[in-house]
């Protein structure tokens, strides 16, 4: 089932991302042929499995609250594509 | 054509949510230290809170038994299985552009808790209680081109964060002030947060919409957030219901939104920004394996629960003989009622001394102690009278050392400068006297020195009597035993009358 313009469209807005008319068209091609690929998980029959989060047969392992060391302030921010100080600066996000 | 004025009667019907900063060394998927507060900006982060990839979370131990903990005291059931979800928005708070939370299966589930509401007792359900993580800090500044723009503070992404649930059977804004007062008073006995609502670490938003009175349906709901105290809470609810009891009756319709609390406008206001449809596209967390939760691990959790608020009240008015009320208020915080039982336990007593001694205790507590406290806007827990110091300076009333008028200075003094009431009253001279042969004097220079008053007693103005006795304690500087000082003004008038009785 491929997808059509509005839901590429929906979920580059809710990712915050524009994209180009050309760009909408190649995400709706490339985000259907992955779709596609699912679906053949479909022709499985899975009438009386029931559906779980994990298809791994793992347990949570829990961490004892010991407070370990951080990195270093510069190594931190040394990512941040704009500093100002010690605090990263981004663009304020609109609140349209 | 005049308009009927609308004879139905409304009632809000109100929930809430709770977030709160769960007490731990270290951070909820990682070991970086969680005292984000006090820490330099960034300087408690690691590539797991950082949101950097090929980082993996791992689940904070203390953190899955303090919200167990919290479900328990709050009657819930607490699932076997449980497990952790992705919610995903992007924002420059949420560094890896999603929340790990709890979706549909949270660690505790279907409570309730019983609130004590003018007499009566009413029960509100708890949904749920469930963990996830918190966000980053953003600060908003203008800069000087006129744009606006943001500083990211990562150190309090990811320290654990607890929310809970009520279902939405809270009827009024007081109800509500005594729901949240309540759960606090939990989380404080337990010991899993420190509640404080000033620093974000206990945060409430609420859900409320109007019916008419008994009516089992209600209308559209609006969300409020930014309520910084229990106080706000209550303003802001009681405004809310008041609006859109207006909009009802103008024959609109309430609109389904979010609405910020504004403290110094005392107002609601849409915030629009936040009606764009949510599509959290919540889904399991693939990074972390579901959650077995061991009914043997719960039993001995259920162990460890501490006493809480409703048990140590009945336990306080049991052993000290405490009223309902005094021990309502000392217990209503963990760290008054420890402060109280700590200067009861300064020195061992019978059982009759101790009730006359915790009955002295409350008064100095709830009454000059917490006034001194709340003029400083310090805590008790970090009051510099220290509970034994408090138990000093009621013996030292008891042995009549020091008078009760006087004692109350020792207090103030004792609050100011941390030395101990029986250090003051040595420094201060304070000590009462207690000796008839060196009062006697003194009474009879204030009755010569005031003819007037004397006379008036004599004429049958019994005030006259006191106003005596406050002049000698006034010129012993309020060390004269006020008892002894009463009996012999009392007496001396007496022999007076009887001389005039005598003569005429």
């Amino acid at each position: 089932m491929p997808l059509d313009r509005e839901q590429v469209e929906h979920i580059a807005s809710l990712a915050r991302i524009g994209l180009t008319d050309d760009e909408v068209e190649m995400f709706r091609q490339q985000l259907s042929d992955i779709l596609e690929q699912f679906q053949a998980l479909a022709e499985l029959d899975t009438a009386g499995i029931e559906p779980t989060g994990h298809a791994v047969d793992l347990r949570g392992v829990l961490r004892e609250d010991e407070a370990g060391s951080s990195l270093a302030a510069e190594e931190a921010l040394s990512n941040a594509p704009r500093r100002e100080g010690e605090f990263i600066r981004v663009k304020a996000v609109l609140e349209e | 054509m005049s308009r009927e004025v609308s004879s139905v009667e409304y009632e809000p019907v109100i929930g809430l949510e709770v977030h709160v900063q769960l007490l731990t060394q270290s951070k909820m998927f990682c070991a970086c230290r969680a005292d984000y507060q006090t820490a330099a900006p960034n300087s408690r982060v690691c590539p797991v809170c950082l949101g950097l990839p090929g980082s993996l979370p791992v689940i904070n131990r203390k953190a899955v038994e303090h919200t167990i903990m919290t479900g328990l005291a709050l009657n819930c059931r607490i699932p076997s299985y449980s497990k952790f979800d992705r919610k995903n928005y992007p924002y420059p708070d949420l560094m890896k552009g999603y929340q790990i939370s709890q979706y549909d299966l949270p660690l505790a589930v279907q409570g309730h808790l019983d609130l004590h509401v003018n007499g009566h007792t009413s029960r509100v359900g708890i949904n749920r209680v469930h963990l996830e993580e918190d966000v980053a800090k953003l600060q908003h500044l203008p800069s000087s081109d006129g744009e606006s723009y943001s500083l990211v503070d990562v150190n309090r992404s990811g320290v654990p964060l607890m929310e809970v649930v009520s279902a939405p059977d809270i009827s009024s804004a007081e109800e509500a002030q005594v729901y949240l007062t309540t759960l606090h008073s939990i989380l404080q006995y337990l010991g899993v947060s420190t509640g404080n609502m000033q620093d974000g670490s206990f945060r409430c938003d609420a859900n409320i919409s109007i019916r008419p009175r008994g009516s089992p349906e209600f209308g559209n709901r609006t969300e409020v957030k930014n309520m910084n105290s229990f106080r706000s809470v209550f303003l802001a609810l009681n405004y809310e219901f008041e609006r859109q009891r207006r909009v009802v009756e103008s024959g609109s319709q309430v609109v389904q939104e979010t609405r910020g609390w504004l403290d110094d406008r005392n107002v609601t206001v849409s915030q629009r920004s936040k009606e764009y449809a949510h599509d959290y596209r919540y889904f399991p967390e693939p990074d972390l394996p579901p959650l077995v939760v061991d009914p043997a691990w719960v039993e001995t959790l259920k162990d460890q629960l501490p006493e809480l608020a409703t048990q140590r009240r009945t336990r306080l008015m049991q052993d000290y003989k405490l009223s309902d009320y005094d021990a309502s208020v000392l217990t209503a915080s963990r760290d008054m009622a420890d402060y109280f039982e700590a200067a009861l336990e300064v020195q061992p007593v019978s059982e009759d001394a101790r009730d006359r001694l915790a009955k002295s205790v409350t008064n100095w507590v709830l009454g000059d102690l917490s006034r001194l406290l709340n003029m400083d806007n310090t805590l008790i827990g970090d009051s510099p009278v220290t509970p034994p110091m408090l138990a000093e300076l009621i013996g030292l009333v008891d042995s009549e050392t020091v008078s009760v008028t006087l004692a109350k200075t020792v207090l103030e003094e004792c609050f100011n400068t941390g030395k101990s009431p029986a250090t003051i009253v040595g420094d201060r001279g304070y000590t009462q006297i207690n000796e008839t042969s060196s009062l006697v004097p003194t009474v009879l220079e204030v009755l010569d020195s005031n003819p007037k008053a004397v006379d008036d007693f004599l004429q049958g103005k019994e005030s006259a009597a006191k106003f005596l006795v406050g002049r000698v304690m006034r010129t012993t500087r309020g060390q004269a035993n006020p008892e002894m000082v009463n009996q012999l003004v009392a007496a001396e008038l007496e022999s007076i009358r009887n001389n005039q009785s005598a003569k005429s």
